[in-house]
């Protein structure tokens, strides 16, 4: 095993290749739940889960079940079933193991289903050739990466609330241009070879 | 394409079981009560019980034991519901609807305003924060509509005049808006207290006045018009409206709504919601002298020895209707003799 490449994969997926930054993907869960730091923590977690999970699982029917028989065209519908099954099921662990996660999380549970980042991630996945164990890295960095990037905007919208907005900026307004402003501030990264 | 339904129908079954068997294995118990004692409340998530709304009501009560007599926008039926499902005893059916009350009447055209707070977001909490508000009177309703905003049931609205207004009909006893007030002018009465000061201020009588037209300036004429003497424990008497702080208060347990304190007020402070003025009438051939009525009389409007027929005196009756429901022989009519603005 490589670990430099595994490094690699880690910070590329977090910083260079952001979800967010980088590649715009998974905006809605972005500009909902980034109001407030708590919640933004606790999508960040349920994602993070998912997307491990779904990106380990999708390899494996990508390789096993969808290459051998040449069905690579149905991938984005079994991708869709299975990240919904496995979002399901989350939901139902999560609330028997620990309904105090589950309050806290509430409706961004199900809301993952449909965030596209997941999707993103597992195709993404598949096109680079990963092998199963990079696979998993890769999709936990991701799933860090969309967190991380969840929590800086929520922290700065938190003190949005308190600065003096023009009234046609008051709002999402807001949200959308400082989140340009940061992606514009990833794009330092960009280029970077690991 | 075989292969790809049977890959794709497999993928489905596989996590499909896979969920079946996951939601018998993580199977939360859920108290069937918690679920019809949500389908009783009324589902407005207005926060009066003090629980996180009406989903977190009914899991306290179902699981936790809670007082299941707190839901006051769904009044006694509700409670009287949750109470069969749960047990235990139900509402008290002489309780009366609890109703927000705005006590000020202070609007724009009784009060000036001392500053022009002209800011871009204008709420009573901000406003209140400069010298209490931009009000000549300090206590009165700042009129930027915070207990608007936060009222569940869309029963507050600010009037042309810049003053609250509830509208008690709408109102479900949630109180927030009290909570919400910052000067504290929103009280709960109950619905039946029909006679109100409609005044918050604590100034003195000169600087009250100064600052509001239809200012309480504790002259106590209400204390001495009204006809309810109240003994208390020490053995003091006190009457049903008081002045304390330089403002005078009603106490709804003992008030009869007569109104004369509303009638004797000088700045017409005190609102009577009753616009009927009754007076009692005996009726003769019914009455059989047992002096009821005129020991419940508070102002000793009714003349009469024992077992002969009694009188009102037209003039000292004030038509609280005290003697109607005390009479058991239907022997006293009410009648309305004039209608008041």
């Amino acid at each position: 095993m490589d670990l430099g490449n595994l490094f690699g994969i880690i910070f590329g997926s977090i910083f260079i290749n952001n979800f967010i930054f980088a590649k715009f993907l998974g905006i809605c869960p972005f500009m909902g739940v980034s109001k407030k730091v708590e919640s933004s923590i606790g999508m960040g977690m349920a994602v993070t889960f998912v997307m491990t999970l779904a990106s380990a699982v999708t390899w494996v029917v990508q390789n096993y079940l969808l290459d051998p028989y040449g069905l690579g065209y149905l991938q984005t519908i079994a991708f869709i079933l299975i990240i919904a099954s496995l979002v399901q099921f989350v939901e139902m662990a999560v609330q028997k193991t620990s309904p105090n996660l589950y309050k806290a999380l509430g409706v961004f549970l199900p809301l993952i289903t449909t965030n596209c980042a997941v999707l993103g991630v597992a195709i993404l996945n598949i096109q680079e050739k990963y092998n199963f164990i990079e696979t998993v890295v890769n999709g936990m960095a991701a799933a860090i990466g969309f967190t991380m990037a969840l929590i800086l905007l929520a922290g700065i919208r938190e003190r949005l609330e308190y600065a003096d907005v023009p009234r046609p900026f008051q709002g999402v307004a807001i949200a959308f241009v400082t989140a340009g402003l940061l992606a514009m501030a990833f794009m330092g990264f960009s280029g970077m070879k690991i | 394409m075989i292969n790809a339904i049977l890959v794709l129908g497999g993928i489905g079954l596989v996590m499909g079981l896979f969920l079946a068997f996951a939601s018998k294995k993580f199977e939360v118990e859920i108290d069937p009560n918690v679920e019809k004692i949500m389908d009783i409340l009324p589902g407005a998530n207005c926060g009066a019980c003090g629980f996180p709304g009406c989903g977190g009501y009914a899991e306290a009560v179902a699981l936790e034991g809670a007082n299941p007599t707190l839901c006051a926008p769904g009044g006694s039926d509700v409670v009287n519901a949750i109470a069969s499902i749960m047990g235990g005893e139900g509402a008290d059916p002489n309780a009366v609807k609890q109703v927000a009350r705005v006590k000020c009447q202070g609007d724009n055209s009784k009060t000036t305003k001392i500053y022009d707070y002209d800011v871009e977001i204008k709420t009573c909490a901000t406003a209140s924060l400069y010298f209490g508000g931009d009000k000549s009177c300090w206590h009165g309703c700042l009129g930027y509509g915070d207990c608007v905003a936060v009222c569940p049931a869309d029963a507050i609205e600010i009037n042309a005049r810049g003053i609250a207004v509830v509208n008690e009909e709408k109102c479900i006893s949630c109180a927030k808006c009290v909570k919400e007030c910052p000067k504290n002018i929103i009280e709960m009465l109950p619905e039946n207290q029909k006679v109100t000061v409609l005044c918050n201020s604590k100034d003195k009588g000169a600087t009250a006045r100064k600052s509001c037209s239809i200012a309480c300036i504790a002259c106590g004429m209400c204390v001495k018009a009204c006809p309810v003497t109240i003994k208390n424990e020490d053995g003091t008497e006190r009457k049903a409206i008081t002045i304390e702080n330089n403002l005078a208060k009603i106490d709804p347990e003992h008030c009869i709504n007569c109104g004369l304190c509303s009638m004797k007020c000088p700045t017409n402070a005190i609102e009577n919601q009753i616009k009927e003025v009754k007076k009692a009438e005996i009726i003769e051939e019914k009455c059989i002298g047992c002096t009821a009525c005129a020991r419940v009389c508070p102002v000793d409007a009714i003349e009469g020895k024992v077992k002969e027929k009694h009188k009102v005196d037209p003039e000292k009756c004030i038509g609280c209707g005290l003697c109607y429901d005390k009479c058991k022989f239907d022997a006293i009519e009410m009648h309305v003799t004039e209608i008041r603005k």
